[in-house]
């Protein structure tokens, strides 16, 4: 689809029917000479900031292309150029800060997590000391994650086939707005709303999969919305045309409909679990804290990975801070890698054409 | 499940309404009698169907139940709260449901919730479509592939990360920022410091660092709107002689909207209830001030967080009041966006 375009981006006129065109390396030379001027200007008016040069450059960049492109091709081709640029410079400075953090959090864990931190606990070690880890956090945060897709997969992805495939009625309309609504549940309120019902009104105690319980209604709007979104860019062609080979509705969708919408259906609930997985405040009121290893969602506290995080975060020390960027480091690695094998099974699953 | 007689006689009535459906149905020159079509797999709604529908409405169903049951909850909780407050909840600045006249609003955290997540979408809104485009129809096919992937990864970082990271890193960098900003943009009054040289705990930090942290988020649905758009459309435009910016403006952006909408949705939802990172990066007071730049002021969902730990069960009823807020003013966001999304029906592949 949008090879047609970069093909466009530099077609071969060696006939020269349309108007005159610059050169293919104009944009390069345009980065150089504008990258070259930036940092002029820097020296010469003695910025400090580096930032500073770049923004300048930037906007020189933008400001010649559309200048140059007016002048020889022409005002659409400026307007066209100019729209290039701009797509180019936001994708720069986007990209800087993100991978700046990346970059900051790699640099600041990578010497804390080792052996030792990835298999041991907190218990019994002081907050200025170095010896501990987060191996019972890694835990807690696997089985409450586990435990929150097991909950919210299901009846999200069958919520929004239900909205998509058998939608229309009163019931679907409720159900979408409802939908909206709870997207609009703060993560910290759905903690207080468990934390009464669960905890104060059930008197159940503390546990792992009472954080589970939060995380499901914060995961379940996500994964509808996505799912329906995804399932609604499925083109009526292939439903009609399974059903017309005379296959049931259910087999359609099961069979048709939603390998068509994998890719896309994985994305969004891995997106959802990204989103849960961060999330700190549901989990600090139902899990509570804990310094030891508990393997057992169902009883007593846990501790889990951002809550671990703030906690060390907080103590202030340089020792604890440590072991709050090791934390940083390893969440973020495991949040990656959940993601990978989500795009690779995304990748396995999908049909051929929708690749 | 039997299949009907291959011998019965023309014109006999058949056994039940779907085959008489089927059967009216067949072309009308056919007067042969025809096996109805889904009687071949079982007579009657098939058990597969009725089971797999009613899971999908159950779990429709079960949805609707947790929302009663939050809004239930909400409700009365903060309906037991704001009938004790001896002050205006909407307008008061301070937060003290403890005091013995409990006073408390959520004037100041109203607005600082809606001027960090404002900052944050027009901040991250552009950038997103730019890099959403530029992964999607700019970028060389490997380069864009690979980038797609990061941005998905970058989607994933977590938000107490994301909090750290403004502490350490952000607040002492922006501090060169806000001086430029107080000496040329002063005269705005929304930049003037009025704290000079402080450290930068203030709203706009928190926006820009709000909207570092939804720029993934609307980035990765908004690429994958554009990414469906029709071949057909943008090659048509190009055959017309329409620039790639052209193309863009009349083929993708038109059928994406809906699309980046939801996405910004999707974000400034995330920005509005962002709680830890505001919580370590703001320092708040109940001041109410346009000076953007100054530390103070607070957020709905900071101030639940920070506020919950030495609450009384009455502060804890305070505080799901202020939780009632932010959920209504998300829930009037969403009612707007699934307005403009209506209008722009039709470009869904879907329209049945």
């Amino acid at each position: 689809m949008s090879d047609t375009l970069r093909r466009a981006a530099a077609p071969a006129d060696p006939l020269h029917i349309t108007q005159r065109r610059l050169p293919g390396w104009a944009p390069a030379a345009a980065a150089v000479a504008s990258l070259a001027l930036g940092t002029l200007i820097g020296t010469v008016f003695g910025l400090s900031s580096k930032l500073q040069w770049g923004l300048i450059a930037v906007l020189i960049f933008v400001g010649g292309q559309y200048a140059l492109a007016s002048v020889v091709e022409g005002r659409r081709q400026a307007k066209d150029r100019l729209a290039t640029s701009l797509v180019w410079a936001a994708f720069i400075v986007a990209v800087l800060p993100l991978f700046g953090l990346i970059y900051y959090t790699i640099s600041k864990g990578a010497g804390v997590v080792n052996g030792t931190f990835l298999t041991h606990s907190m218990a019994g070690v002081l907050s200025t000391e170095t010896n501990g880890g987060l191996y019972h956090a890694l835990i807690g945060t696997l089985e409450q994650i586990g435990l929150t897709i097991l909950m919210a997969a299901p009846i999200g992805v069958l919520t929004a086939v239900y909205l998509v495939e058998y939608g229309g009625s009163k019931l679907a309309k409720a159900v979408t707005f409802f939908v909206d609504v709870m997207m609009g549940v703060p993560s910290i309120v759905a903690g207080l709303f468990v934390l009464t019902v669960w905890i104060l009104m059930l008197d159940m105690p503390f546990t792992g999969f009472a954080g589970s319980l939060a995380l499901t209604i914060l995961m379940i709007p996500t994964v509808v919305r996505s799912t329906e979104e995804m399932l609604k860019l499925v083109p009526n062609e292939l439903r009609e045309a399974s059903l017309a080979l005379g296959i049931p509705k259910w087999l359609t969708i099961v069979r048709i409909v939603i390998p068509t919408a994998i890719g896309g259906i994985t994305t969004g609930i891995m997106l959802a679990v990204a989103r849960v997985t961060g999330e700190t405040a549901p989990v600090l009121l139902l899990v509570f804290t804990s310094q030891v290893i508990n393997t057992n969602p169902f009883s007593n506290p846990q501790m889990d990975l951002p809550v671990y995080i703030y906690q060390e975060f907080n103590l202030g020390t340089n020792a604890s801070q440590a072991d709050a960027w090791g934390g940083a480091l390893v969440l973020i690695v495991l949040v990656m890698l959940l993601n990978l094998v989500a795009r690779g099974i995304a990748r396995w699953k999908a049909p051929k054409a929708a690749r | 499940m039997e299949y009907p007689p291959k011998d019965a006689p023309q014109g006999s009535p058949p056994a039940h309404p779907v085959e008489l459906l089927e059967t009216t149905g067949s072309e009308g020159g056919n007067r042969r009698r025809r096996t109805p079509a889904r009687s071949v797999t079982g007579g009657g709604k098939r058990l597969g169907d009725v089971l797999f529908q009613n899971a999908a409405r159950g779990s429709g169903i079960l949805l609707l139940a947790i929302m009663a049951a939050i809004a239930g909850f909400l409700v009365y909780r903060s309906w037991d709260a704001i009938s004790q407050d001896h002050s205006n909840f909407l307008t008061t600045f301070e937060w003290n449901p403890d005091n013995s006249p409990s006073q408390f609003g959520v004037g100041v955290l109203v607005f600082g919730t809606i001027v960090s997540s404002i900052i944050a979408m027009v901040i991250a809104l552009p950038v997103a479509v730019g890099i959403a485009l530029f992964i999607s129809h700019y970028a060389p096919r490997r380069v864009a592939q690979v980038f797609g992937y990061t941005v998905d990864l970058l989607a994933a970082v977590p938000s107490i990360i994301f909090g750290i990271w403004g502490y350490m890193f952000l607040v002492p960098h922006m501090a060169g920022v806000n001086a430029w900003l107080n000496s040329y943009l002063g005269w705005t009054y929304i930049f003037k410091q009025q704290y000079p040289g402080s450290a930068a705990r203030s709203l706009f930090t928190v926006g820009i660092l709000l909207a570092i942290m939804i720029l993934p988020i609307i980035t990765a649905v908004s690429r994958e709107v554009f990414r469906q758009v029709p071949a057909v459309q943008e090659e048509a435009a190009l055959a017309l002689g329409a620039t790639r910016w052209e193309v863009i403006r009349m083929a993708v952006l038109p059928f994406g909207r809906a699309g980046v909408i939801s996405a910004a949705i999707l974000g400034l939802g995330r920005a509005l209830g962002e709680t830890m990172a505001v919580a370590l990066v703001l320092s708040t007071s109940s001041v109410l001030s346009l000076h953007i730049t100054d530390y103070g002021g607070g957020t709905l969902a900071e101030n639940i967080a920070n506020s919950f730990a030495e609450a009384s069960p009455f502060g804890v009823n305070a505080l799901i009041a202020s939780g009632l807020v932010l959920f209504l003013i998300t829930l009037i966001v969403n009612a707007v966006a699934r307005i403009i999304i209506a209008r722009r029906k039709e470009y869904s592949g879907a329209n049945a």
